[in-house]
């Protein structure tokens, strides 16, 4: 009898795993919502139970009598997921039972009307790991600007024309609020680098307390690139300086993805429709790239993200996304 | 073995006898101190449960709606500006079938602000789906409280059960508070079949069409109004055990010959009762507690008008641009009959003016008027009105 060899890749395919979200929702082709909750989902394992805020992801996941979620899961209102959370958190200490608690919302129920009660769950010390799925804009109800769309974007509220160069205001320094709560671990992770994005998950469910991450996760439809792109953008948002990939301790950096190899923030923007205006030819344009160029610059040296060398391939990350659910099962 | 206490303080030891495992609440003004009481408990080692202070009364409704979902019997108090800013989860409350109990302190709302009493809040959310019970006593409050943790669970429907704030919260009461052994006797241990478990996930809150929204509503609606038997024995079951009947949906008192009947919500009653006494020479009246606003009791309402010519229903709150709100409901409930008596709508008591003994002899000439009072503000001060308004 011969040895039968089987390649790594092959055998990652053949790995049973739990996911906690199953294909056949009705999220759009090449969702980066959708992919990084089902990541999410994956890290966490089965002992949880969901508090999702309204948004896409409840949309695309629920529509009634079929539900994509194998966990138990409960969706309420916009603007109260924390305050959700809390209440299934205390619930099941007063029932001496384990299961971490896991909230999910998009950036509008983060930034903007789930703030409140966010800020209120992390000062009371509930052991609920928030997750914001970040696409930058609420994108469920047609891609109007949030506190989270970044200087420049068009959204169908700062829409670009002949006076306005999309949204005026910055993105909100959303993690540093949220650091600044004496937060035992807060983190940002993206779709692109999923390896990285699991061990952040296991690692914010291994504190007892509040955790949080900020999930980058592009949006075909707003952001206005092919669904086939999705990974491709997150990875030039890391790349390019946007979208910094740190881990914050009580308020302090402890850790941080270098950038092997910085790439200029046009290149990440030009990837976009909604930063399509900045490449016109006035001087108004290219005063609000050499802006975003500059906050991208100021990221790197702020958490010192440039680290040249060769690109560490992320080792399961393209492979993990493309089996999809269960289609490798 | 009765005791005086305050109402705040009676209704924070009834709910602890019922063994809540997550209180969580938001000191908005007006405050009533009942979650101060049950802050107290927990801290003293006299009560086991999740207190949880939040930041908002959005969050307090939210928090309570996670933990009845998660499996944990819940309770929250509130009123007034609370109740409104509350007011989205409530509907979603009842919506999502989650029981749990919440103690309106009924109080007037903003603008002008007010912090006193009247019923303008719990009211304003009389179509969020929640059993509405009116207390007319501290004692009936206490009782009530026990009997709302057993409807809720029973139903799968939140309770609300209201009491006037300040004139029942921050008065002392003689009251009986029973013991552990008669509410363990009477309220099982929370039980919600759809709890969150990770050993059998279910999805709670999901997104329906216009396929199936009317008949889920429809269904809501159903349960609402089935919930009067579990009102009604819940009631009949805590009388056996305590030996007091608060009379289920609707309580008359008063001498079957009357024919002038006069209803009212809450501790308003206890003054019409005293002032009938006060005032024998005037004719009898049947004074009718209506304790279920919500389901609102119709057959149990025409039964209790038999006989009656005339109906004065005196309210605590009113709608701006129409009137009535209660008086409204009884006389759509009452036009089914071939002999109703004339309706007159009042409010009175308004953002916490006294209501006196003086209000019943007026409620007697109002129901001897001429014509039906179709709705007017009984106890307006003619003097503090603009001069194109004093009639």
């Amino acid at each position: 009898m011969t040895a039968e060899t089987i390649s790594l890749a092959e055998l990652r395919k053949h790995q049973p795993r739990f996911t906690g979200l199953s294909p056949g929702h009705r999220a759009c082709q090449g969702c980066g919502e959708l992919l990084a909750a089902r990541l999410v989902t994956e890290a966490a394992g089965p002992d949880v139970v969901v508090a999702n805020s309204t948004g896409c992801l409840e949309v695309t996941t629920t529509s009634w009598p079929d539900s994509a979620w194998r966990v138990p899961w409960l969706h309420s209102l916009f603007e109260n997921g924390a305050a959700i959370a809390s209440g299934m958190e205390a619930a099941l200490k007063a029932q001496g039972r384990a299961s971490k608690v896991l909230a999910f919302a998009g950036d509008g129920g983060t930034f903007d009307i789930g703030f409140q009660a966010l800020s209120g769950m992390i000062e009371r010390g509930h052991n609920v790991l928030f997750v914001c799925y970040d696409n930058e804009a609420y994108m469920n109800t047609g891609v109007q600007r949030s506190g989270s769309t970044p200087v420049g974007a068009a959204t169908t509220t700062s829409p670009a024309g002949k006076e306005r160069l999309g949204k005026r205001h910055l993105k909100k320094d959303i993690l540093s609020i949220i650091a600044a709560h004496h937060m035992p671990y807060a983190a940002t992770a993206t779709v692109a680098y999923p390896a990285d994005l699991r061990h952040k998950v296991r690692r914010a469910i291994e504190v007892e307390g509040p955790t949080f991450l900020l999930v980058h996760s592009p949006c075909p439809q707003g952001w206005g690139h092919d669904g086939s792109r999705t990974v491709e953008v997150a990875r030039l948002g890391v790349q390019s300086g946007l979208v910094p990939l740190i881990e914050l301790e009580r308020g302090a950096v402890t850790g941080v993805m270098p950038i092997r190899e910085l790439r200029p923030v046009a290149d990440y923007l030009k990837a976009q429709a909604r930063f399509r205006h900045l490449f016109a030819d006035t001087a108004e344009a290219a005063r609000e790239l050499q802006h975003l160029q500059a906050l991208a610059e100021h990221n790197i040296e702020r958490y010192g993200l440039s680290a040249p060398g060769p690109e560490p391939r992320d080792t399961e990350g393209a492979d993990t996304v493309r089996r999809g659910g269960q289609h490798w099962a | 073995m009765p005791q005086a206490l305050e109402g705040s303080q009676a209704i924070a030891r009834a709910v602890a006898l019922c063994r809540p495992q997550v209180v969580s609440a938001y000191p908005i003004t007006p405050q009533t101190h009942i979650v101060e009481n049950i802050a107290k408990l927990v801290a003293d080692g006299q009560l086991e449960c999740e207190y949880v202070s939040v930041e908002s009364e959005h969050s307090a409704a939210s928090v309570v709606l996670g933990a009845a979902a998660a499996g944990s019997r819940a309770y929250t108090a509130s009123a007034s500006q609370g109740i409104l800013l509350m007011s989205e989860v409530l509907y979603d409350i009842s919506g999502l079938r989650v029981p749990m109990v919440l103690t309106c302190a009924n109080r007037a709302l903003s603008g002008p602000i007010s912090i006193w009493n009247d019923q303008s809040d719990s009211m304003a959310v009389r179509d969020a789906g929640w059993i509405q019970l009116y207390c007319t006593s501290n004692q009936e409050a206490v009782d009530t409280h026990i009997q709302a943790f057993r409807i809720a669970q029973e139903t799968e429907l939140p309770v609300m059960v209201c009491m006037d704030g300040f004139t029942l919260t921050h008065t002392m009461e003689p009251l009986d508070l029973p013991t552990q052994e008669e509410v363990d006797a009477f309220l099982p241990p929370f039980r919600f079949d759809r709890m969150l478990d990770p050993q059998a996930p279910v999805s709670i809150g999901t997104m329906v069409g216009p396929e199936a929204y009317s008949e889920l509503r429809y269904a809501n609606h159903h349960d609402l109004l089935g919930a009067a038997d579990n009102i009604l024995r819940a009631n009949a079951d805590w009388a056996e055990a305590s030996g007091r009947d608060w009379g289920g949906l609707l309580r008359t008192s008063g001498p079957a010959e009357a024919r002038i009947g006069l209803l009212g919500l809450g501790s308003l009653i206890g003054t019409l009762q005293d002032a009938a006494l006060a005032h024998p020479e005037l004719p009898p009246t049947r004074i009718m507690a209506l304790r279920a606003f919500r389901p609102f009791p119709i057959e149990a309402l025409q039964a209790a008008c038999e006989g009656l010519d005339e109906l004065v229903v005196i309210e605590r709150a009113f709608s701006p641009g129409f009137g009535a709100i209660v008086a409204a409901e009884v006389r759509a409930a009452l036009s089914e009959l071939p002999q109703a008596p004339r309706v007159h709508a009042v409010a009175v008591g308004l953002g916490g003016r006294d209501i006196g003994l003086s209000l019943y002899p007026r409620l007697i000439e109002v129901a001897h008027g001429e014509h039906a009072e179709r709705f007017r503000i009984l106890d307006l001060d003619p003097e503090r009105l603009p001069q194109e308004l004093r009639a």
